[in-house]
């Protein structure tokens, strides 16, 4: 497919504005778990716990929202146009990226100037400067404007094509922006309606307990939102890679549009822990929780097979030899299994957050924190950058300035989270809690001080393995290309194994049956939970900021 | 349902998994419902409150109102005998804090404009550590409190040094 100048350009500085957050926001993690350990201490004791919580925010909105959001968004234009082999609306392209771009502008002035140390869930009462939220929501609204503009292309590409079966990382494609779509109408509400108005002094009280609960109706379709395009590239890119072919690509199907089904209604998982919200809802959101497991299952099977076909294509036999027949120096693989097996921990673990009961053990304890390092700061993150690296040789003709350093950056950081999220999960089993600057903390004992230690080590290998990729892209970004004047892009996503398209119901290609299931069960679940709210939880007139301990409404 | 599009290991992929996940719920469910490890639910009959205090409603049972704001718990001490049972209410007068027992499944959102509860038998003597897990300010670091769990003789004595 011949992707245009200005479609690769862009991409490419959806691309890097998502890899500068990226970069900003890994340095504070690196302060962070230096501050935790108690080795590092910001200066005096105001300076230092200020700037703690003003970099944790920038550390969860840089790297989860900010790099997350461009960088896919940038990703999956480059998928339809490739997949559907046609072309998306130029100047819906442009807008989508400008209103992010703005969007991202306000939020990161708020933050940057200590007016919106509110961390990225910004919980009310504390109160940020209104250009936070309003910033967010351009953010948002920009990243609606690019699934309408890949939602009419696939219209016309459908009317161009009758009978055609969408191409499956197309289904990837739209189980992200279906569960984006459906996820931000939740923190749109919340922002638009209630934070906003009261930002802004035109209401004076706000339900602290009722923005939680649209917060989390976001917040955790949120994680898909990060996680599936990271499957796309493991399900359509990775088995080629490694030499083989994707097993089965029916499965492939069903397991994306299960994803559209269970991402959403579970976000009170989040909220076990919350007053006004009676167990009976709460067991029934964790009883889906663990339907949106099945998928994720599904995929450790199909990708396990998968390789396990290109291991013996490539001549190993026995029960595990094909294994040691993979090509583990190739940077693209080792940057793909690499954070694969890791998020074989990182669902382990998540299981355990959404056990019901068990959770009151870990909620926001540090044990969190050390499960979503291996979720979104591995599994996706990683295989984020792995893509960067392909990106820019698929679009610009440019190979990695080193193959070597690609593969070993992905290999250390492996061993670095490991590290970091074993030590944090086991200060989390021991009560410490998550978002706090426990180097000031007058409750540690030593043991927890010598656990925080150990995360420190991780964080360390961590932070050096992204500054080895990050001189290594720049590099090859400022490098001559390797190939010239590069048009025809080809993704070269996999051949399957198994196909059987003339099989296939037709309801498995009808993404509109699938969504309004998605809005039932939205609706089945959270109407009582939101009644829950209603009759239990009050408004109050409070509005904090987080250095000050009296109340701003008079 | 007859699948005919999947192979035969895929749908035993499937039935594997699905199976999997129901077992884990049941059992979780289950664990919650026979042993009474249930998470908190919607409290209706206690409203928001801005007093912290330990009362006592009976023999070995008491009430505690523990009320948080930026940047301590209301009270940060509280002292029983072993074998109590505490009910606990929560709310907050400012933002959101949290409050977590270490050690114990009490694990609750201190929210402004809501009240949660738990109940809890404390059986073994000790010194609880409690803490705030939710991020509150500045001050957050330093949130925290202790539930001293003394044996009968010495809360006896630590009753009659304190005067109750
Ligand atoms: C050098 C690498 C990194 C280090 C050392 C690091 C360290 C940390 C630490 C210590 C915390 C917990 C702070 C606290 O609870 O007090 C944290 C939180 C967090 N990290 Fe990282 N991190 C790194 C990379 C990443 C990446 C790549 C992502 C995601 C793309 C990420 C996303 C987050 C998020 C969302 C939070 C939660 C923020 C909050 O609680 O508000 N981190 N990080
Ligand atoms: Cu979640
Ligand atoms: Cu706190």
């Amino acid at each position: 497919m011949k992707i245009e100048k200005y479609l690769r350009n862009i991409t490419f500085w959806h691309m890097m504005i998502g890899i500068l957050s990226l970069a900003t926001g890994v340095t504070f993690g690196l302060f962070q778990v230096l501050a935790r350990a108690g080795i590092y201490k910001y200066g005096s004791f105001t300076y230092g716990t200020k700037i703690y919580y003003q970099g944790l925010t920038l550390h969860g909105v840089l790297n989860a929202i900010v790099f997350t959001t461009f960088f896919i968004v940038g990703f999956l234009y480059i998928v339809t146009e490739v997949s559907l082999k046609r072309k998306l609306n130029r100047g819906l392209v442009h807008l989508s990226f400008w209103t992010m771009v703005v969007g991202t502008l306000l939020a990161a002035w708020a933050i940057l100037t200590n007016k919106a140390t509110v961390l990225y869930t910004f919980y009310p009462p504390l109160q940020a400067h209104p250009a936070f939220y309003i910033g967010a929501t351009l953010l948002i609204v920009g990243s609606w404007i690019a699934i309408l503009n890949t939602v009419i292309t696939h219209l016309k590409w459908r009317n161009e094509n009758p009978g055609k079966l969408t191409p499956p990382p197309m289904v990837a494609v739209h189980a992200t922006y279906a569960v984006w779509f459906l996820a931000t109408i939740g923190v749109a509400v919340e922002v638009l309606f209630f934070l906003i108005p009261w930002s802004l002094g035109l209401v004076k009280s706000i339900n602290p307990e009722l923005a939680r609960t649209l917060f989390w109706w976001f917040g955790h379709p949120l994680v898909y939102f990060w996680l599936l395009p990271a499957y796309l590239s493991w399900y359509f890119l990775l088995p080629r890679i490694a030499g083989g072919k994707l097993y089965s690509e029916p499965m492939a199907r069903v397991v994306f549009l299960m994803f559209i089904l269970f991402s959403l209604p579970v976000g009170t998982h989040h909220q076990f822990s919350d007053p006004g919200i009676s167990s009976t809802w709460k067991a029934v959101q964790a009883f889906l929780t663990f339907m949106v497991a099945v998928p994720s299952l599904l995929t450790a099977f199909n990708l396990a097979a998968s390789l396990e076909y290109a291991g013996r294509v490539r001549g190993g036999n026995g029960l595990f030899g094909w294994i040691k027949k993979l090509p583990w120096g190739d940077y693209r693989f080792a940057g793909m299994i690499g954070p694969m097996i890791v998020f074989i921990f990182g669902g382990i673990s998540g299981i355990v957050n959404a056990s019901y009961n068990v959770n009151q053990v870990v909620h926001n304890t540090s044990w969190i924190p050390g499960h979503f390092h291996l979720t979104v700061g591995t599994a996706s993150a990683m295989t984020f950058l792995t893509l960067s690296y392909i990106l820019m040789e698929k679009l610009f003709g440019k190979r990695p300035w080193s193959k070597k350093l690609a593969t070993w950056h992905a290999y250390l950081w492996v061993v670095g989270v490991l590290i970091f999220s074993w030590g944090m999960m086991q200060l989390g089993r021991a009560g410490i809690p998550r978002r706090t600057h426990l180097g000031l903390s007058p409750y540690m004992n030593l043991e927890e001080k010598i656990l925080m230690g150990i995360s420190a080590v991780g964080g360390v290998l961590m932070f050096t393995s992204f500054l080895i990729y990050f001189i290594n892209f720049l590099a090859t970004v400022f490098k001559k290309p390797d190939v010239a004047n590069v048009e025809e892009v080809d993704l070269e996503f996999t051949d399957a194994y198994h196909r059987e398209n003339e099989n296939l119901p037709r309801y498995l290609d009808n993404f509109t049956i699938w969504i309004a299931i998605a809005v039932f069960l939205l609706i089945v679940t959270y109407g009582p939970i939101f009644y829950d709210v209603f009759r239990s939880t009050y408004a109050v007139p409070n509005a904090f900021s987080p250095f000050n301990p009296l109340n701003l409404i008079k | 349902m007859k699948w005919d599009f999947i192979d035969e290991y895929e749908a035993w992929a499937f039935k594997i998994s699905l199976g999997l996940v129901l077992v884990f719920f049941v059992a979780v469910i289950g664990i919650a419902v026979l042993k009474g490890i249930d998470v908190p639910t919607c409290v209706t009959d206690f409203k928001p409150f801005d007093k912290g205090e330990l009362v006592q409603i009976g023999p070995r049972e008491y009430q505690l109102k523990l009320l948080a704001r930026m940047w301590s718990f209301q009270p940060n001490e509280v002292v029983i005998p072993v074998g109590s049972k505490v009910t606990i209410y929560t709310t907050s007068l400012d933002v959101q804090h949290g409050f977590e027992i270490e050690g114990k499944a009490v694990n609750l959102m201190t929210i402004p404009g809501a009240v949660n509860k738990a109940e809890i038998v404390f059986n073994r003597p000790g010194e609880y550590r409690f803490v705030c897990n939710e991020f509150c300010g500045i001050g957050h670091q330093s949130m925290y409190g202790v539930i001293k769990v003394l044996p009968e003789a010495e809360y006896e004595k630590w009753k009659q040094e304190h005067g109750m």
